[in-house]
């Protein structure tokens, strides 16, 4: 059902039917499932413009952005810019033009600068999910698509805010492997505990670098994702963390976030006191790596000892073979 | 709005019906007695999806509805998506026409400014939270289909977690076709909870007749008992598949 129309080529010009701002298109940048996106030129520089499918596409993602425009200092999504209709071969389709947010995918950023980043972008996330929660709404539809890495400095931004729910109400757009409802442990109601689910399950999937599947006829989803978590040493650390969203235990992200950053500090050794956690497996090796030392410098002390008693006594006698010699 | 209530028949099938009336006409008459039909087409993996498309697409046309045609591994979303699509587009269809009665006959809702647009899309997303919800769940059951059924059931038990998370009310009947004796057979009477359905997919036997014209039929004279007198009198005036009470 995609439409033809929505197909701009680079350098099309065209006039808001209402506002009459001005737009010329320098690129397609993305396809979504509502509409299409272009980097556009407009009289305030470079911005992004989504162009919806058909009349009504739009609306919802629209209203969602205008209200994040009031909350103060929004980072919540890229900020809205214009709402407008456009006009391609009679027919009108709606558009609405927003802040160009530049930089690679939550996926590709992982893949081009390490695993060490994915733990510190989800804390990055649970602070943003927790603002959006404060203002009463839920992401709903998160997923690494949904996610970019702006910078540097390094910031994860949300681009498609579509999804984006009321709490309370039932999460209308989601990806099945971010979704509870899907894996058996939960229901789709918008609430703090949905978002948290899929952040964990982003952590996964980033630290992964892959999805799997869920197994036909699986009794007990949760033990299969906890396999997951097991075959994947580096997010030993976070299995604590991560099996407690998964359960839905955390009723706030701030919650959540303060344990993801309890897990790193754990893991890199920033911490003297060893946590009650999943700690073992470090600390054993924090032990192998700081007791050798000591044992070194000892020997060494001892070799010398060694030396000098064995030159002590190498003088001593020679002294002795040399006076035994003068008295004979 | 509390008590407006949406009707569906949604049927799920694999293949062109090759027995009784047209399934498209049957879907039209739905229609016009206030219920939309909508239709997913499961085809086998592998297999274009032109096949059949033409059916399904017709008879959800002339049913008001919504039609997808998907394999039977990405039935689950599916499902749901479809069921919600048809909801919205009935609500907007409402909203609409009482837009139309305001601002007069040539005014559609793309005419408005951006604004009102979103104004009047919160309000459809507010109903379709709360409005309850009946489906009449009519599943092709002949042979072709035995080895889909583990998806189609696992696809209610999906759908059934979607329209529970709302807050409005739900209620769901299963019709089965082709019935042993019938053209279809009711596999399941009116209840809230879509877990009790899916437990009838275990003993059942495949046929080898697609009669989806007269199992429609069969649906929308359920449908029509569970609605009664008093509400059937309330559609002579209106053509439109809602009923408002306590707005």
């Amino acid at each position: 059902m995609k439409n033809q129309g929505c197909n701009l080529s680079p350098g099309t010009k065209w006039l808001g039917k209402w506002n009459r701002n001005p737009y010329r298109v320098i690129k397609k940048i993305g396809e979504g499932a509502t509409g299409s996106v272009y980097l556009v030129a407009t009289r305030a520089g470079q911005a992004a413009v989504k162009i919806g499918e058909n009349k009504l596409s739009l609306t919802s993602e629209i209203n969602v952005l205008r209200h994040f425009s009031k909350v103060q200092g929004n980072v919540l999504g890229p900020s809205l810019l214009d709402v407008d209709d456009i006009e391609i071969s009679g027919e009108s389709y709606p558009f609405f033009c927003m802040e160009y947010l530049n930089g690679d995918s939550l996926l590709s950023f992982i893949q081009k600068k390490g695993t060490e980043w994915a733990p510190v972008l989800l804390v990055q996330l649970l602070g943003d999910l927790d603002r959006l929660h404060r203002e009463g709404w839920v992401f709903g539809d998160l997923k690494p698509d949904n996610i970019i890495v702006t910078g540097p400095p390094f910031r994860i931004r949300w681009f498609d805010v579509g999804g984006t729910t009321k709490i309370g109400r039932a999460v209308k757009e989601y990806t099945e492997f971010y979704d509870r409802g899907y894996w058996g442990l939960g229901d789709r109601k918008a609430e703090p505990s949905y978002d948290l689910f899929a952040a964990a399950m982003i952590l996964i999937h980033c630290i992964h670098q892959s999805r799997f599947e869920k197994p036909r006829d699986n009794k007990n989803p949760l033990e299969f994702l906890i396999k997951q978590m097991n075959s994947e040493p580096s997010l030993r650390p976070f299995k604590k963390v991560l099996t407690a969203a998964l359960k839905g235990k955390y009723k706030d992200a701030q919650l959540m976030k303060k344990d993801v950053m309890a897990a790193i500090e754990n893991r890199s050794g920033f911490e003297r006191q060893p946590v009650s956690s999943p700690a073992p497996n470090i600390k054993k090796s924090r032990r192998n790596r700081t007791a050798p030392p000591p044992r070194k410098i000892r020997e060494k002390s001892k070799s010398y000892r060694v030396e000098i008693v064995l030159t002590a006594s190498f003088l001593f006698l020679s002294s002795i073979l040399y006076l035994v010699g003068q008295w004979m | 709005m509390s008590g407006g209530k949406i009707r569906q028949i949604l049927l799920l099938t694999d293949g062109c019906s090759n027995q009784g009336e047209d399934p498209a006409a049957v879907a039209a008459y739905a229609y016009e007695k206030g219920i939309t039909v909508n239709v997913i087409g499961i085809i086998d993996e592998g297999a274009g999806k032109d096949h059949g498309m033409k059916e399904v697409d017709e008879i959800s046309k002339s049913g008001g509805g919504v039609s997808q045609v998907v394999y039977a591994s990405q039935l689950s979303q599916t499902v749901q998506m479809v069921t919600r699509q048809a909801m919205t587009q009935t609500l907007q269809g409402v909203v609409h026409n009482e837009l139309r009665h305001i601002l007069g006959e040539e005014r559609e809702m793309e005419d408005l400014p951006p604004e009102k647009r979103g104004e009047v899309m919160e309000i459809v997303d507010d109903l379709g939270e709360t409005v309850n919800l009946e489906v009449l769940i009519l599943v092709d059951t002949s042979a072709s289909m035995k080895p889909k059924l583990p998806m189609v059931q696992e696809a209610l038990a999906d759908l059934s977690i979607s329209l529970h998370s709302r807050t409005g009310k739900n209620h769901f009947a299963l019709f089965l076709f082709p019935g042993k004796r019938k053209d279809a057979d009711k596999a399941a009477d009116w209840t809230a909870n879509i877990n009790e359905l899916t437990g009838t997919f275990q003993r059942l036997t495949t046929g080898g007749v697609t009669p989806t014209g007269p199992a429609l039929k069969t649906a929308l004279r359920y449908f029509e008992k569970r609605l009664g007198k008093r509400s059937l009198k309330a559609y002579e005036a209106r053509d439109l598949p809602i009923e408002e009470s306590g707005m």
